[in-house]
């Protein structure tokens, strides 16, 4: 089985780099916020559309962090205690009058204030969402994204390839996405490439991105779609242009029927077992075969199953068609028990699909 | 503002109607509400239609005006009525207010009853698409709500009947007539939107 | 001083006031009482009740949460946890808590005996606590609402969520909008019609004008909550096509119409707390408030614009940037009425001297939380930044922010102020101080860190999350956080609980505040005043204190028949007096018979909502029909 070239799922890729992260996430605060925690942060961007809005982030957070310790301050001064030897409860003096510097503060806090500084975020929000919604160069290809519960279909339609849960981008160019909803509403969120956009039953969305250097990112599910949301990522593996071109020409080609007996035993039993019903394994070129779940032409190349949930070996993928509802209860594959050779046999033609 | 003087008799609540009294400010607010409600079933029916490549849908006709422009004549008529009957109660006159009640509600039992003729002849139900579903909820909405003011108009009419109601005191009148306007304009916006809006745009 | 010849007609007018307007003994005036203090009172301690329900909810999440791949609660138990913790929490906690307590205090604060409809009031009660239960009785079932408290289309739709759990929601709502609604409606037409004379707009307290303004919002936001769960029931029992794309309906429209009211929610939600916290503030520094009409052309302002930013929760739906880009500015916009308020109530601190009780203290920690909900909040109207954290914890760390610093602790500080007055003995302040640092300093060690993990790429309603995403030690901290402040809440329950005994006696006034519910004992005698004061200024408990007047109050007391005065709604003229009604079993009955109407709904028991129906009807009429005013003389 040949791996993402990043060697492993992002949280096994991340483990090593998150130790001195959880550290400095122990620091409670600023170390936290630097950019070596290994995990799909959005301060920590690969991809022109993050880069933006992390730097743009930084700026409100300053501002933002500035007016609330102003404000802080002005109300600290204002609790210093003035008059003295008072009885607690008698009432201020002058409290009959309005004073001047009162009105004059609510005035500049009130209105002055905030009508500069929101005046020159709607500036920056307004010139932010015009570049984020034009591709910053013209894109490549298209990548066509369909959400069901709890799983995502990937099709590339220029390229004819399909596949499920893990996309394939080459670097340092703009790839279009297009977004479907199949059953309910699911979001495809990329943090460390680009802000969410959902995927709408009923409607096409249509959004792009571009990674900008290497990488193996985690995207996942934003939108609440049911009793799997939480499992249900995927990968984005940004590739020099040619290794992604030798990805996409090796995901193009059909299956090989198998000539190796052992290989054949186990097409017998993915037929035999009923799995032929919901997934596909294509070996024509018009082929589609079962749409329920994931198509399984090129399960082996994949970094990992269940949707992120579990890395792609041999006895994560066992476990899992024997009863995926141990590992992701409620997920739409029922239980698969069969005897061991049957098993072994499956998971060795599984395997040769690269 | 003077202090309140010691020995006036203030009046018993009731007489000067209008907005003096609690009851209209209650009934005013309830419509202000019921309008925004219905204000959000056209919001829907309008928000569906931009989104439909056809509408109607393919399969259904453009609304049919016969029965709703007369029912329209009607539901304006049987406020006219409920006004004229109102009038007579505020110069005294019960047997002009239990006239006006009585033909008011004449009217809008017609209506009622045309409105189940015109359901019978759609080719479409609830369940055949949004443009059904849409059809037959909002004036089925407005329905209830004239049936609502039926029932009203029948308990107004029992306490006219009893002498509850004088030229200083009728403010269930009053609240009554507000409520059936209320529902005459409600018909007015439905009328445009569903059975006029598609001939025109 | 009162003279002798004074105090036997004082004690006869307080029997006359007494016998006209107490609640009957035994359960006939549990049942039937009209009275606005025990109905409020009722909704206090309701509402109180669903808060440590949710917050148990919360809690059992929290430890979910504290580790990766925990096991503590399956998917379906934590899905339906968060949606009924945000559920119960925004429509069964933070609305009606503030309703219970306007109840109790505004015919108090406006110098009258009750409220406009007080039959209207006790049904409000009725139908919210049946609301409540009906929502809730899906645990009995083990079919529990598990779509979240905005409950999108077509997850909750009829083929993905089969079975009542979703019916219980939708209608529940359905049902409590009809409290909610009446509430509004009976807050607005005592606003207008029974502020004691001379209580002229430009003197009428703060709190009222917000709860004027919410309850405005109340009559045309509700509305479209009600539709949006109509048609989803419409959907969902009868085949319609609302919501379903393949009939030509629309997912969006669900949530067009859901924003519609719930963005608006949110300012219904804080415009009483503020309400609360403009009037705490003054007594507790001592001075009246500065800026009065600056605050409330900015409620005003405030709850008009919440009516034009509901988009903000549709951003990353696909819409045309055009529309994006002005719901975005609107956002940023509606910024400044509130900034307007702020910077009102540090004026008022700063020209003030401040007096470090309980209530004080609270309304601090609004001022240092609900600030950062706000410019956390600003953020979000830049639309991508918006597409980076919405659906994340950190917007989770944003409304918790603002609801809990905008909201919830003012209504600590409410609950902590108007506690004497309820009941006539003061709350522990010592406990408060310890109440408050367990509150304050665990609410920010639960929320501040979710700002981080949202960032960190932590999206919301997850039951699970794997390890090493850099999420699991604040996640733990959260944790850790959360049990802090649920101890600084039952910190408050033990306390309330030993001062409603062995609480010191308040006395009428015990902060010295200048509204006229502090011209009154504590608690309130059933008819509220022996007299309906005379208002000259906004501050009536302090003019008089400084004026050295030997009346206290104009010497009317109505006191011949269970009414009030009402007044002109622009300068409160005396006009005619309103007969209040005596107890009645009317709004009990209709609403017993609307929730057999809702239950036969949700049931399919056609029948059941045929019988309904009319009962309730039955009832109205019951209700509204004429009866004799019972007149005694002087």
């Amino acid at each position: 089985m040949s791996a993402p070239r990043r060697g492993r799922a992002p949280n096994a890729a991340g483990w090593r780099r998150t130790v001195p992260g959880r550290l400095l996430a122990g620091g409670a605060g600023v170390a936290v916020l630097a950019r070596c925690t290994g995990g799909p942060s959005a301060l920590d961007p690969h991809g022109v559309r993050a880069v933006q809005i992390a730097a743009d982030w930084w700026g409100m957070a300053i501002a933002a962090a500035a007016i609330w310790a102003g404000v802080m301050s002005l109300l600290a001064l204002a609790l210093l205690p003035r008059q003295r030897g008072v009885d607690q409860w008698a009432l201020a003096e002058d409290y009959r009058e309005t004073p001047r510097g009162g009105l004059a503060l609510v005035v500049a806090g009130g209105i002055v204030m905030p009508v500069i500084v929101l005046g020159v975020l709607a500036f920056v929000g307004s010139r932010a969402l015009a570049a984020q919604v034009t591709p910053a160069s013209p894109t490549a290809f298209e990548v066509d994204v369909t959400g069901h519960q709890f799983w995502w279909e990937v099709h590339y339609p220029s390229q004819q390839i399909t596949t499920a849960n893990e996309i394939h981008v080459p670097v340092g160019q703009s790839v279009q996405l297009t977004l479907h909803g199949a059953d309910v509403i699911h979001s495809f969120w990329v943090p460390q490439l680009m802000g969410k956009m959902d995927l709408i039953p009923g409607q096409t969305n249509t959004t792009w991105l571009r990674a900008d250097a290497p990488g193996v990112y985690r995207g996942q599910c934003a939108e609440y779609c049911g009793l799997q949301h939480a499992h249900m990522a995927f990968l984005v593996i940004a590739d020099p242009p040619d290794q992604f071109a030798a990805w996409a020409a090796a995901q193009a080609q059909p299956a090989s029927q198998p000539t190796d007996p052992a290989l054949q035993d186990g097409a017998q039993v993915f037929a035999r077992q009923g799995c032929i019903g919901c997934h596909a394994i294509r070996y024509g070129a018009g082929d589609t075969g079962g749409k329920i779940g994931p198509d399984l032409t090129h399960l082996a190349s994949r970094g990992t199953i269940a949707a992120g949930t579990l890395d792609n070996t041999r006895g994560n993928l066992g476990g899992w068609i024997m009863n995926s509802q141990a590992l992701k209860p409620g997920n739409l594959m029922p239980p698969m028990p069969m005897d061991g050779p049957s098993l072994q046999a499956l998971l060795t033609y599984l395997e040769s699909l690269k | 503002m003077s202090a309140v003087p010691a020995s006036v008799a203030y009046p018993r609540g009731g007489t000067r109607g209008g907005s003096h009294a609690t009851g209209w400010w209650g009934m005013g607010l309830l419509i202000l509400t019921e309008g925004a409600l219905f204000a959000c079933l056209l919001f829907s029916y309008f928000y569906a239609r931009t989104t439909a490549p056809a509408w109607p849908p393919v399969g259904i006709d453009k609304p049919d005006l016969t029965l709703p422009a007369p029912m329209t004549g009607l539901l304006l008529l049987s406020s006219v009525a409920m006004w004229w009957g109102e009038r007579g109660i505020r110069q005294g006159s019960r047997g002009q207010l239990m006239a006006g009640l009585a033909i008011s509600f004449a009217l809008g039992g017609t209506f009622l009853a045309l409105q189940g003729i015109e359901y019978s002849h759609k080719t479409f139900s609830l369940q055949t698409n949004v443009y059904g579903s849409l059809f037959f909820t909002i004036t089925g909405f407005h329905g209830a709500h004239v049936l609502a003011g039926l029932i009203m108009s029948a308990v107004v009419q029992l306490r006219a009947w009893l002498g509850h109601f004088s030229a200083q005191r009728h403010l269930a009148v009053q609240n009554m007539g507000i409520y059936w306007h209320f529902v005459d304009v409600i018909w007015l916006a439905v009328f445009a939107s569903l059975y006029l809006s598609p001939h025109l745009f | 001083m009162a003279t002798v010849a004074e105090r036997p007609a004082r004690v006869a007018t307080d029997e006359r006031l007494t016998y006209l307007w107490e609640t009957r003994p035994g359960l006939l005036g549990k049942l039937g009482t009209v009275d606005h203090k025990e109905i409020g009172r009722r909704y206090i301690v309701t509402a109180f009740a669903f808060f440590l329900l949710a917050g148990l909810e919360a809690l059992a999440m929290r430890v979910q949460l504290a580790f990766p791949e925990n096991t503590f609660l399956s998917p379906q138990v934590y899905n339906s946890f968060f949606t009924m913790h945000g559920t119960t929490m925004v429509f069964l906690f933070a609305t009606p808590i503030q309703s219970g307590i306007a109840n109790y205090v505004l015919p108090l604060l406006m110098g009258s005996r009750d409220m406009a409809f007080p039959r209207l009031n006790q049904f409000s009660y009725w139908v919210y606590l049946l609301a409540g239960l009906f929502m809730h009785a899906g645990f009995l079932l083990g079919q529990v609402p598990s779509g979240g408290w905005f409950n999108y289309v077509p997850l909750t739709g009829p083929i993905y969520s089969p079975g009542p759990g979703i019916d219980f929601w939708a209608l529940g709502l359905i049902f409590l909008a009809f409290s909610t609604t009446a509430g509004a409606i009976n807050f607005i037409v005592s606003t207008f019609k029974l502020r004691a004379p001379g209580m002229t707009l430009s003197r009428m307290p703060l709190f009222l004008w917000n709860m004027t303004v919410m309850s405005f919002m109340v009559v045309f936001a509700l509305p479209a909550l009600t539709a949006a769960n109509v048609l989803l029931e419409l959907d969902r029992k009868f085949g319609a096509h609302f919501y379903d794309p393949a009939g030509g309906g629309s997912v969006l429209l669900w949530q067009h119409l859901f924003w519609i009211f719930g963005h608006p929610d949110v300012y219904i939600i804080f415009l009483p707390a503020i309400g609360m916290v403009s009037t705490i503030i003054p007594v507790f520094v001592r001075r009246p408030i500065i800026g009065y009409t600056g605050i409330v052309l900015a409620t005003v302002a405030t709850g008009v614009i919440g009516f034009g930013v509901w988009v903000h929760h549709m951003f990353a739906t696909g819409l045309a940037p055009l529309s994006q880009a002005f719901f975005g500015i609107a956002s940023l916009m509606i910024t400044i009425p509130t900034a307007v308020q702020i910077f009102a109530w540090l004026a008022t601190i700063w020209h003030g001297r401040p007096v470090w009780k309980t209530p004080f203290l609270y309304v601090l920690a609004f001022f240092v939380d609900f600030i950062i909900g706000g410019v956390s909040g600003v953020m979000f109207g830049v639309v991508p930044f918006d597409w980076q954290v919405t659906d994340t914890y950190f917007v989770v760390a944003h409304f918790h922010y603002v609801l809990i610093g905008g909201a919830v602790f003012p209504v600590f500080a409410g609950l902590h102020y108007w506690f004497p007055k309820i009941t006539g003995r003061l709350l522990n302040d010592r406990a408060g101080w310890l109440e408050f640092a367990l509150v304050f300093g665990g609410f920010n060690l639960t929320f501040f860190p979710m700002h981080i993990t949202g960032l960190l790429g932590m999206p919301r309603r997850y039951y699970t999350y794997p390890p090493n995403m850099g999420w699991d030690l604040l996640n733990l901290v959260e944790t850790i956080g959360a049990f802090i402040l649920a101890l600084g809440v039952l910190v408050f329950v033990l306390n309330v609980l030993y001062s409603l005994r062995q609480g010191e006696p308040a006395g009428d006034n015990p902060w010295h505040a200048s509204t006229l519910e502090w011209q009154t004992t504590s608690p309130p005698p059933p008819y509220n005043f022996r007299s309906i004061p005379t208002v000259h200024s906004r501050d009536p408990g302090w003019e008089l204190q400084r004026a050295d007047e030997t009346t206290r109050y104009g010497s009317e007391t109505f006191s011949t028949a269970r009414e009030t005065i009402g007044t002109s709604l622009h300068d409160a003229e005396p006009e005619e007096l309103w007969a209040m009604p005596q107890d009645s079993g009317w709004p009990l009955l209709l609403a017993l018979a609307l929730a057999a109407t809702f239950v036969g709904a949700l049931s399919d028991w056609w029948w059941l909502v045929v019988l309904g129906l009319p009962g309730g009807l039955v009832a109205v009429v019951g209700w509204l029909w004429p009866t004799r005013m019972k007149v005694i003389a002087l």
